[in-house]
């Protein structure tokens, strides 16, 4: 290689001892300091018109971020969606993905909901049927019903927060899962706050 | 009796002759493509760059009754380069048209240009008629799906009433807020139905609502922290010159005396030979400029992404310094680099926020006076140089030079991508906004021709356009000479022909122990030949004597005309950070790369 330039050697020159984070963070040299993740649910509202749902979905999967679900479904305003998202992030990451989602121009607002907020999941859970009157009474201990029955089969519908369906396809298991779908988290705010 | 026609019978002739020419321009609109093409006339858009093809053959039939300058493209990606630069000199969406499938795809690369460096385009698409889409038609794409993620926003218009408000928005959404490419996908049918409708005026929708000022608190904060440094610097981004804030940028920093490093895009938002100016950092920055980023205590970002090549690892990232960081995209903030404080907002407005909050404090340029000194000291310690005796093969920084002396200030520069890119900002000095025309983002070798030819349109007719071009860059859109030669295009381009991909060529020589697979370009054609053989002027030049005649002839010459410069194949780029490096230690030479 020919060329260069006259100067101090990369070594020969003063170098300070600050850094930061893989997210930009300035840290101290003695500390640790990468963010952990954690649940974020995030509540979008949207123009209701084909493609919107595939812009978020795109956005999210060439950003590498880690979806957890993302629910879709129209509002009381029939020209409005309205979007849950769950995501598992550090800090840096759900801020990244609230932003990045209000740049969208059908993006109308996008809120990140408290951990409070009345959040529900709905499972289907098809087991072996050779039980039908023990599953169905598991169902009732969970507030769900079987919705379908067949010579070997029953499939049972149950709603609630993400541990409890968690904890019912858990219990679900001695009947022999067959199948399970999960439409993942739809939430809204408590109370008379309005979900932005 | 031919003799005795009396006057009022030529009146008639000319009145017949009018009324025909009417009937070949329809005043109002009666088609969606009329529609599209009047919403864009609506713009005040004044050049359109195209290629023509089934699928957008009505949006052509109805430019031909429009004033509007179709400029017809060699190749579709030539036409979004071209578009591209037209936007970046002028300040206003290009515009560029393709037809359906693979003229689509080809504008992609264009498109995702404009995306990386946030220019304000619009690509217009023709798509196969409503019924056939989704069933893989002839030179079908889904368009819109396929440039969702490079586009700032898409359109799949669908009904002729409402096709000319769509291109109308989507030229707004273009051009306002973070500027970006956005793209119109028209369906055969649709430009092809009746319609009366007139496009409205052309606005963003109601959700789309860029951020103007910053918060009052932020700004405050802001200020503190600038009065309160000892080692303060501005890095100056693509967005102050897409905000049109150069002037607000250059009073503040002459006021304050804080020196100014820009990004790549940002050359020329400070002029270069004022002596606050460390040019440019990142990559192939100056040392100067890299020593400054890695010891100031506070950096005031304003308009830039933080793009890894400037940043290098970013760990290592103006590791002692508090960032204040200026941008009108709020996800721009601690995206790469964590903003100890953010100002969301219009870059000139924000500016001033901050001068007047800086002003109710007491001067703080006195503080500054060491740190300026130091910066001096660097600037004298790690000068931009390069040997130059006669008996050496051509050094490609010193036609730089020459170009830059041969020009004026106003000159507008485009690049393609590689080592020609790094010496055509190194070694000109930029002092003037949007004269600056490089692929920054992707890095997209074969920019530099189709960019001038958009770049030529923009700007002013005394302005001169220098392209600069490498070997195996310029071969990669050279069919666009045909264009400017039809044009009649007062370009020069510069060809800095090492016979090598030179970047590759450097990369494989310092990180891939010389092992310079399919770098070799040695079976590039004479290039001169070729300028001559599409109507340009040709040249070439092998050793420093033949270099400033030829520069003369070729900026005299009233066209396009090709130098085709022989330089040293051996010559690097230097000062270099590796790939996530840390600025501070940029390599000067080739045998600083083994101690980093």
């Amino acid at each position: 290689m020919t060329g260069g330039l006259p100067g101090a050697a990369p070594d020969e020159r003063p170098h300070p001892d600050g850094r930061r984070n893989s997210q930009g963070v300035r840290i101290d040299p003695e500390v640790e300091a990468e963010p952990e993740p954690r649940r974020a649910v995030l509540s979008a509202t949207v123009k209701h018109e084909p493609g919107v749902l595939a812009a978020v979905s795109g956005l999210f999967s060439r950003r590498q971020f880690n979806i957890e679900s993302l629910t879709v479904g129209p509002t009381e305003d029939e020209n409005r969606a309205r979007i849950t998202l769950v995501i598992e992030e550090p800090d840096p990451g759900v801020e990244q993905a609230k932003k990045q989602l209000e740049k969208l121009i059908p993006v109308i607002s996008v809120t990140e909901l408290e951990p409070t907020a009345s959040q529900r999941e709905l499972a289907l859970i098809k087991v072996d049927g050779e039980a039908p009157d023990q599953v169905q009474s598991v169902a009732e201990m969970y507030g769900g019903e079987a919705v379908d029955a067949s010579q070997e089969t029953v499939t049972v519908e149950i709603t609630g927060s993400r541990q409890k369906i968690n904890a019912a396809v858990d219990t679900f298991r001695r009947f022999d899962i067959r199948e399970v779908v999960r439409t993942g988290t739809a939430a809204l705010e408590r109370g008379a706050e309005q979900t932005q | 009796m031919s003799e005795q026609v009396p006057p009022t019978t030529q009146t008639e002739a000319e009145a017949a002759a009018s009324d025909e020419a009417a009937e070949d321009t329809p005043e109002g609109v009666t088609t969606g493509a009329s529609s599209v093409v009047r919403a864009l006339e609506n713009t005040g858009a004044e050049y359109l760059f195209g290629v023509q093809g089934g699928a957008i053959m009505p949006v052509y039939d109805a430019l031909y009754h429009s004033d509007l300058n179709h400029v017809t493209m060699a190749h579709e990606q030539g036409a979004a380069h071209a578009a591209d630069a037209f936007g970046i000199v002028s300040g206003d969406p290009g515009v560029c048209l393709a037809t359906s499938g693979p003229g689509a795809t080809n504008l992609v690369t264009g498109i995702a240009d404009a995306s990386m460096d946030s220019d304000p385009m619009i690509a217009l698409t023709g798509q196969v008629p409503t019924d056939f889409v989704g069933n893989d038609a002839f030179q079908e794409t889904d368009t819109t799906g396929v440039t969702d993620p490079i586009t700032k926003t898409n359109y799949f218009a669908g009904d002729e009433d409402t096709v000319g408000d769509v291109v109308g928005e989507a030229f707004a959404v273009a051009s306002e807020g973070r500027q970006g490419p956005t793209l119109v996908d028209l369906p055969k049918d649709v430009t092809q139905a009746e319609t009366d409708v007139e496009p409205g005026e052309a606005e963003t929708p109601d959700t789309y609502n860029p951020p103007e000022e910053a918060d009052d608190d932020a700004v405050e904060a802001a200020a503190d922290a600038i009065a309160a440094a000892e080692k303060p610097v501005i890095l100056a981004g693509g967005g102050v010159i897409k905000g049109e804030a150069t002037d607000e940028l250059r009073a503040f920093a002459r006021e304050y005396e804080i020196p100014v490093i820009t990004t790549m895009p940002g050359i020329g938002a400070f002029p270069e030979d004022d002596d606050l100016s460390l040019e440019v950092a990142g990559m192939h920055g100056t040392g100067y400029a890299n020593m400054a980023i890695t010891h100031c205590d506070v950096l005031v970002g304003i308009g830039t992404r933080f793009d890894d090549r400037l940043t290098g690892g970013v760990d290592s990232f103006a590791p002692e310094a508090d960032v204040v960081h200026v941008d009108i995209d709020p996800a721009e903030i601690s995206k790469n680099v964590h903003a100890d404080y953010p100002l969301i907002g219009d870059a000139g407005r924000v500016i001033d926020q901050l001068d007047d909050e800086l002003d109710r404090r007491p001067d703080p340029s006195d503080r500054y006076a060491e740190w300026r000194e130091q910066v001096g000291a660097w600037k004298d310690e790690y000068p931009m140089d390069y040997a130059t005796p006669d008996d050496e093969p051509l050094k490609p920084q010193f036609v730089v030079e020459v170009l830059d002396e041969a020009t004026d200030d106003d000159t507008v520069v485009t690049t393609g991508v590689g080592q020609h890119q790094m010496w055509a900002f190194q070694f000109w000095t930029y002092t003037e906004p949007r004269t600056w025309v490089s692929s920054h983002g992707l890095g997209t070798m074969g920019y530099g021709l189709p960019a001038a030819i958009g770049a030529r349109l923009a700007a002013d007719d005394d302005q001169s356009v220098v392209c600069f071009e490498g070997d195996g860059s310029f071969l990669m859109t050279i069919q666009e000479l045909s264009v400017a030669v039809r044009e009649n295009m007062d370009i020069t381009v510069a060809v800095l022909n090492n016979e090598y991909v030179g970047m590759v060529r450097q990369w494989q020589d310092g990180f891939f122990e010389g092992r310079r697979m399919a770098s070799e370009y040695s079976w590039c054609p004479d290039f001169a030949k070729l300028a001559e053989a599409f109507g340009a002027r040709g040249f070439t030049v092998a050793d420093y004597d033949g270099v400033e005649d030829a520069v003369a002839a070729a900026v005299e010459y009233d066209g396009p005309s090709v130098i085709d410069f022989h330089i040293d194949p051996e010559e690097n780029v230097f000062p270099m950070v590796p790939s996530g490096g840390k600025n501070g230690k940029f390599a000067l030479k080739a045998d600083h790369l083994d101690q980093l």
